[in-house]
């Protein structure tokens, strides 16, 4: 059975249709990324899942619950991180958690002990008793994540957790993510960052302007685009020409010069003929300061996908 | 590259404990959700206190300043029009406060904390009913320094003590009642500000044109028609027989009447509202 199984799932606002016909089918335990950029429908697409705004066209079922007919059924198994701090700014950390216990049936002793054990564990014991507009951006993101999950939910929408986020806090995110999925939860991340989806998702959709476009696992995606990448780049910019002629023609592919003065990659249909096109170089006396020869990254899938750079749709 | 460690975060062991215990637990009663919700704004005014001055000062200077500025000229002394004035201006300025829950509300829904309240398996609602709970606290603040501002300057409600409670007890009925109309407002119109501004309309021709400041007798007909139908009215009627010794039932039952039709009509309004925001 799937956590989540939408049709056609659609959300029109006046005339601009922010989530169009969306079909997920999203497997129960692990992480699956929704990847799009800016005003791409992810939050939308979310706050429909989650019940807190009506569909207006297609359904879905999220834990086997038709989230319009059945809303209560799905609260009671969710949970949800927003994409913006859905705190109390004005109440302390330990308050925050407590008042979430006991809106979910917590007593007031266990409450408490909850609150005191999931800031341990969030390595807030100390900011607990500081009012939450105190916070650093990363513990109010960690705070956030540790009031969703008061309750372990079965199933978790984490909205853009890292947005914003320096790397550290970022892998702090991650391993929470982690924790979750390995707990048994299945956590539906969204993120405009693809290295993360990439480090995280078992499956991804890629959605732009409302639609899917794409859907595979990481994997899937990448080789969906073919190929990997070279990047070399050189001691002497001044050789930046020759070097490019000597790759092209030992590649037999398309060179593409970097913005980079010394630097330029290109688009490898087989990795096997790499070495010998470096030593090629390093024959005609151009040395390399650094080379890196990899899987294509999502940015480069989501550019020949929607034939253009990640952008905020207009 | 120097590394700085602050506050690490807990061992994935941790971890993992707190989600093991985190097992799912019964949904709270709607009156429990809505005792938590109401916690919560108390929590509210002991972190931020400065959002008391609307329920401290300005009732204090609401008092003061009309008792001395119409005293004397309408009862010809201060201490005769404040045994009239006092229940008056209770009502003026308690119901002036209920105008602050719809935009409170409003700031509140922005901020992002109602999409977490809205996505938990509680009594949808018991946000609403609770922090209209915690306003009536606010409201039952201000009325009693009402009256301990009236009694320095002399005032003697011939009810006593009883009279003035149930005084109370009456306006608090309304005024839980009234803010139904705010929290459909608050969730309505997109601004704070705006919510503000509508309710400055409503709030000022409703309670000037009422029995509050004046005895109606001295106003043209047409207006004394318009004071007559006027809920503001009728509750400052209740108010003052009861702080005076005088409440009938029907007093009473005008004031129950109004405030049930209130809540009939916005809060449902209210509840459809917050189900179906944005
Ligand atoms: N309440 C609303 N009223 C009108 N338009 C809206 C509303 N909410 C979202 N939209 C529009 O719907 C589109 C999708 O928005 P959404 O917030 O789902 O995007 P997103 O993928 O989450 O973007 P971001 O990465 O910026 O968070 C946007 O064009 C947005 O302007
Ligand atoms: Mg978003």
């Amino acid at each position: 059975m799937y956590a989540i199984e939408t049709k056609g799932l659609t959300k029109v606002f006046g005339q601009h249709r922010a989530v169009d016909g969306v079909d997920l089918a999203i497997p129960a335990g692990g992480v699956y990324s929704v990847l799009g950029p800016n005003g791409a429908g992810k939050t939308t697409t979310i706050r429909m899942l989650a019940t807190l705004l009506p569909v207006d066209g297609g359904q879905a079922t999220v834990l086997g619950h038709d989230v319009a007919r059945e809303s209560g059924k799905v609260r009671e198994r969710i949970s949800l991180t927003g994409q913006y701090a859905s705190l109390d700014e004005d109440l302390t950390g330990v308050e925050n958690l407590v008042l979430i216990a006991r809106l979910l049936g917590h007593s007031r002793s266990s409450a408490q002990r909850r609150a005191t054990q999931l800031l341990g564990a969030f390595g807030l014991s100390e900011a607990g008793g500081r009012q939450v507009k105190t916070y650093s951006g990363g513990m109010r993101r960690r705070i956030d994540i540790a009031t969703s999950i008061v309750n372990t939910p079965d199933l978790l929408f984490l909205d853009e957790p890292t947005t914003g986020l320096d790397p550290r806090s970022r892998n702090q995110v991650w391993d929470i993510v982690r924790a979750l999925v390995s707990a048994g939860t299945t956590v539906l991340l969204t993120t405009q960052y693809l290295e993360e989806a990439d480090q995280l998702a078992d499956r991804i959709a890629v959605i732009d302007k409302g639609k899917v476009i794409a859907e595979g696992t990481p994997t899937e995606l990448k080789t969906s685009v073919g190929s990997g990448v070279l990047q070399v780049r050189l001691r002497d910019p001044e050789r930046r020409g020759a070097a490019a002629q000597l790759l092209g023609a030992a590649l037999g592919a398309h060179v593409q010069l970097d913005t980079d003065p010394a630097a330029l990659s290109v688009q490898v249909e087989d990795n096997d003929v790499v070495p010998r096109a470096l030593a090629e170089l390093t024959y005609s006396g151009i040395s390399i300061a650094d080379f890196a020869l990899g899987q294509p990254s999502l940015d480069e899938v989501f550019l020949s996908l929607t034939g253009n750079a990640s952008q905020p749709a207009a | 590259m120097t590394t700085t460690v602050t506050e690490p975060p807990g061992t994935t062991e941790e971890l993992h404990e707190v989600l093991r215990g985190g097992v799912r637990t019964k949904r709270p009663s709607a009156l429990s959700a809505s005792l938590t919700h109401g916690w919560r704004a108390m929590l509210k005014i002991k972190h931020v206190p400065e959002q008391l001055l609307d329920v401290t000062l300005f009732p204090i200077m609401m008092t003061v300043m009309f008792t001395y500025i119409f005293g004397g000229a309408l009862d010809g002394s201060v201490g005769a029009y404040l045994q009239f004035f006092i229940p008056g201006i209770l009502v003026q300025t308690v119901v002036m406060i209920t105008m602050y829950t719809g935009s409170g509300l409003n700031t509140d829904i922005q901020k992002g904390i109602f999409d977490r309240f809205r996505s938990l398996p509680a009594w949808r609602p018991s946000a609403l009913v609770g922090s209209l709970l915690g306003d009536v606290v606010r409201y039952f603040g201000a009325s009693t320094i009402i009256v301990l501002v009236g009694l320095v300057m002399g005032y003697r409600p011939e009810g006593g003590l009883l009279g003035v409670l149930i005084g109370f007890v009456l306006l608090l009925v309304f005024s839980f009642s009234l803010s139904w109309i705010w929290t459909t407002l608050g969730l309505l119109l997109r601004s704070e500000k705006s919510v503000t501004g509508v309710s400055m309309l409503v709030l000022f021709p409703l309670t000037f044109v009422s029995n509050i400041f004046v005895r109606p007798e001295t106003m043209p007909e047409v207006l004394q028609a318009i004071v007559a139908v006027n809920p503001i009215t009728l509750v400052v009627d209740a108010v003052r027989g009861a702080m005076g010794g005088t409440l009938t039932a029907g007093q009473v039952g005008w004031v129950l009447i109004a405030s049930a039709l209130l809540v009939a009509i916005f809060a449902p309004l209210s509840m459809r509202l917050y189900r179906t925001r944005k």
